[in-house]
């Protein structure tokens, strides 16, 4: 072995990336493409049952196979992909306008009420994974609206810390002095310069934290605290997918399943990728 | 600071946040629309005035909130964890009868996840910019973007109907039949886990191969092996075990998932059937034992990762 | 016998405008301390270096490294690990930063060869009061020059018979320095040892060394006795780096010899030469100069010099 063995190398998907991405994100182009297009391009509808076409394979009159209910598969899929897309990107939102606000207010006004925007921070750190979420559906109920907003107040301390850090050295700048010495009040130059300057860190943060948001949610309509029948969320489906799965018909639940981690995977490349673009690292 | 003051902060540090946690999960009942005392009887349902008026009196609910607050948690201590409506059963009960599955399952979780990620990152970084390393970082990425449930489903699948090694749900009697139950949960559980743990290992281990004095031992020829183990690896153990103990403490949160997804029967698919039948006395004692035992792990992590490093032992007795 | 014998030697690295080494010629006899001076950049520790076989990650080399007659560029794998093992000890700059920082004195020693007893024998020839206890302490418990001798120690372990001691002392203050530059002076004599020391100080390499090489921009530019370097520096290069040290000498009117610091700045990688690489900052460089590929030259005490408009320079110091 040589000396050069160990020495220290960035990771090997870096230099690969170009291609990398490429791939993932004309993937992700596709799946948004069909999730806008699906009334199209959905073969059958979503919700259409058939009995007498239960858990049938791939090919034939059904590309991707049915569930027990005959229901076409992969026109469910490409409807799923709407809520599936769209759920997150809400709640990324939520979490945005909360934590972008929060971390700013935390380090523009410091003192107290930094203290007091940590404190609860760190008391949502507490809950060890979707347990916060978790813990506000018990309170509220399933559904898909109170997943999304449980899981972006679950998301926003995440943002919250970010843009504090980066806010703190926007704000020793010497334009907020000047701005100020003009006579703006600070939530003037917070709104108008501050926020914007951020913007694109905090954004390239966001789409890195996109996948996880999509796991997220999956996994709460999986848990039956999401996505409600008769949607075709994916992650409802791979729940609704499962029984077959004893019974050998693994297509309801692993065209879903891969859904779900294709998208997520794709996300993850990409969003690395941009993270670094923007700034965000 | 000494080591004595140190552990004193920290253990001042998880009271104060125990505190805060637990009365978020008490004061979650006001939050809920509608009376308290309907809502932690399950709901309108079947409800007797009798079983009303019984857990106002076992929740005081006609007290200032301070003051139910400390008697709840005064009987949590003491492991009185209210009823359960549903099961008509102690909640404690419940949970002890249960928690001891959940606990095997993350035991046997974590040593797949620190056997295989630790191996896995160990690996990558001694073959750094091969194939071997590609291949786990690609692999790495790909397990960390699979949530538990379809890793759950795939492997069910696979190794459980397909090839038929593994049974397909339940947890199973006796040492060998627990081991063949929690197989499948644990892999799943410990998927994401793994890919985590390699990463941080693999970056571990270059910072620690870059230091100086790694290449005056091979400098001075010093085996290969010996660096690796002596030198590289020894001293990337502090983040490699920090992030092992966080990640496990984190698990407790994720047997929600795998055990819903394999019918086992733990505190995490109590938990969903708590939450599923509004069964609150019962999600609100599982989501204060598992935060307790997160907050407890991570606190613990936090104490020994100095025993780690002579250098903060040194400088601090 | 010659001990280390460099003959013609260069070593290219991708991306680099010129090599890191051109044609570099050096011999190392037993018991002699032969010094390699130049200013960091120059390719001083690549070539002492070379002399265990580690060469800069990607590079090629062309030429010869011999240590008693054996051919050391040709060595690989368990070859190479044997021979920085054995007969080669290195000596580095910072000790704080050869020694792992978790792990104890006694482990360095032993790693290195040597058994329990004669890594406290082995302390104790270096100077170390308490071996015993030094051997069950870590690095951050001793000082900068205890450090040094117990690498000094490590790098004896394997009975060496030659020494690399690449900026061994710089990290030293000044009375530990001279401490540990006495220590090897005495190592030296007493176990018959090759010293080859890399340092930046002219001055101190012409008081203690036998034998001088001077680097420039990878080449050597003079290699001379340390007594005729002093007395009469015959590169350009050489009579720069002594005027531009503070020296307590005077000059022959009385007054303190003036600092004159060499204009310009140390050549990058990035920097190709068609000619002699000083003729940029050369105060006596001539037209041809630019155009001219160094080669040494013969003086007359029997040293080298690669410098195109000497000798007749070299005796109007």
């Amino acid at each position: 072995m040589t000396a050069t063995a160990l020495a220290p190398a960035p990771s090997p998907l870096r230099g690969r990336r170009p291609l990398g991405v490429a791939v993932a994100g004309a993937f992700l182009a596709l799946v948004v493409l069909a999730a806008v297009f699906a009334p199209l391009l959905a073969p059958y509808a979503p919700d259409a049952i058939d009995l007498s076409a239960s858990l049938v394979g791939t090919g034939g009159e059904h590309l991707l196979g049915t569930d027990s209910s005959g229901q076409d598969l992969l026109s469910r899929a490409l409807h799923g992909a709407r809520t599936s897309l769209i759920a997150p990107v809400l709640l990324l939102a939520v979490a945005a306008v909360l934590g972008i606000s929060l971390g700013v207010l935390a380090a523009w006004r410091g003192g107290w009420v930094d203290a007091l925007v940590s404190r609860l921070t760190d008391v949502m750190y507490a809950f060890p994974g979707l347990l916060f979420t978790v813990l506000i559906i018990a309170v509220f109920g399933a559904g898909m609206t109170t997943s999304v907003l449980a899981l972006g107040l679950a998301f926003t301390p995440t943002i919250a810390k970010y843009t504090r850090s980066l806010a703190l050295s926007e704000a020793r700048k010497p334009y907020v002095d000047a701005y100020r010495v003009l006579g703006m009040g600070g939530a003037r130059i917070c709104a108008l310069h501050v926020v914007p300057n951020l913007g694109r860190a905090v954004l390239g943060y966001l789409v890195v934290l996109f996948g996880e948001a999509l796991m997220s949610l999956a996994t709460l309509s999986y848990l039956g605290f999401g996505a409600q029948p008769p949607s075709s969320d994916w992650g409802l489906m791979v729940q609704e997918g499962q029984a077959a799965v004893v019974q050998g018909a693994l297509l309801p639940a692993m065209v879903p399943g891969t859904a779900i981690a294709l998208v997520v995977v794709s996300f993850n490349v990409v969003g690395v990728w941009a993270a670094d673009r923007l700034g965000s690292r | 600071m000494t080591l004595l003051s140190r552990t004193a902060r920290r253990l001042a540090g998880l009271l104060a946040t125990l505190f805060a946690a637990s009365f978020v999960i008490f004061a979650a009942v006001y939050a809920a629309p509608g009376d308290p005392a309907v809502f932690l009887a399950g709901g309108r349902d079947k409800l007797t005035p009798e079983r009303l008026a019984s857990v106002r009196a076992q929740y005081h609910l006609d007290e200032p909130l301070v003051v139910q607050y400390g008697r709840w948690l005064w009987d949590c201590v003491h492991l009185d964890l209210g009823r359960s409506f549903k099961y008509s059963d102690q909640v404690a009960d419940l949970v002890a009868a249960r928690f001891p599955t959940t606990l095997q399952l993350v035991a046997y979780a974590t040593l797949l996840f620190v056997v295989l990620g630790v191996g896995a990152g160990v690996l990558a970084a001694v073959k750094r910019s091969t194939w071997v390393d590609s291949l786990v970082v690609g692999g790495t990425t790909l397990a960390a973007s699979v949530p538990s449930f379809v890793a759950a489903i795939a492997l069910v699948s696979l190794f459980g109907v397909q090839l038929g090694w593994f049974p397909v749900t339940g947890s199973g009697e006796g040492f060998g039949g627990t081991l063949r139950h929690l197989t499948l949960p644990a892999l799943s559980l410990a998927l994401g886990a793994l890919a985590i743990i390699s990463r941080v290992t693999r970056q571990a281990m270059a910072d620690a191969a870059a230091s100086d004095h790694v290449e005056a031992a091979r400098a001075s020829g010093v085996p290969e092996r010996d660096i690796i183990r002596r030198h590289v690896l020894r001293n990337a153990l502090g983040p490699i075990v920090t992030m092992c103990g966080l990640v496990m403490a984190g698990m407790l949160a994720g047997t929600v998932v795998v055990e819903t997804a394999f019918g086992i029967s733990g505190i995490g698919s109590l938990l969903v059937g708590a939450i599923n039948t509004h069964d609150f006395p019962v999600a609100q004692a599982v989501l204060l034992l598992m935060v307790t035992g997160y907050i407890a792990v991570t606190t613990l992590v936090d104490l020994v990762h100095p025993l780690l490093d002579p250098r903060v032992k040194g400088a601090t007795t | 016998m010659t001990l280390l014998d460099i003959a013609d030697l260069t070593v290219r690295i991708p991306g680099a405008a010129r090599p890191v080494l051109d044609t570099v010629t050096l011999t190392v006899r037993p018991g002699e301390v032969v010094g390699l001076v130049g200013e960091s950049g120059s390719g001083k520790s690549t070539t002492a270096k070379a002399a265990i076989g580690l060469l800069p990650p990607g590079a090629t080399a062309t030429g010869q490294v011999r240590f008693a007659g054996a051919d050391v560029l040709g060595l690989t794998g368990e070859r190479l690990r044997a021979h920085r093992a054995g007969p080669v000890g290195m000596v580095h700059q910072d000790p704080r930063a050869a020694l792992n920082p978790v792990r104890r004195i006694g482990d360095f020693l032993t790693e290195r060869g040597a058994t329990r007893a004669r890594a406290a024998e082995l302390l104790a020839a270096v100077g170390l009061s308490e071996p015993e206890r030094r051997l069950r302490q870590r690095p951050h418990e001793l000082s900068g020059g205890m450090l040094q001798r117990v690498v000094i120690a490590g790098a004896l372990a394997a009975e060496p018979r030659l020494l690399l001691a690449d900026e061994a002392t710089s990290a030293l203050d000044v009375t530990t320095q001279a401490e540990i530059l006495a220590l090897l002076r005495d190592l030296r004599a007493t176990r018959d040892l090759g010293l080859l020391l890399i340092t930046h100080d002219l001055h101190l390499a012409a008081a203690y060394c036998d034998r001088v090489y001077v680097m420039y921009a990878g080449r050597v530019v003079e290699e001379r006795t340390a007594k005729a370097l002093f007395a009469t520096p015959a590169h350009p290069y050489t009579r720069g780096l002594l005027s531009c040290s503070p020296t307590l000498r005077t000059s022959t009117v009385g007054a303190p010899v003036p600092l004159t610091p060499i204009p310009g700045r140390p050549p990058s990688l990035a920097d190709a030469f068609a000619g002699c690489p000083f003729v940029a900052r050369c105060p006596v460089a001539e037209t041809a100069c630019e155009t001219w590929p160094p080669e040494p030259k013969a003086l007359p005490d029997g040293g080298t010099t690669s410098c195109r408009v000497l000798p007749v320079e070299a005796s109007r110091t």
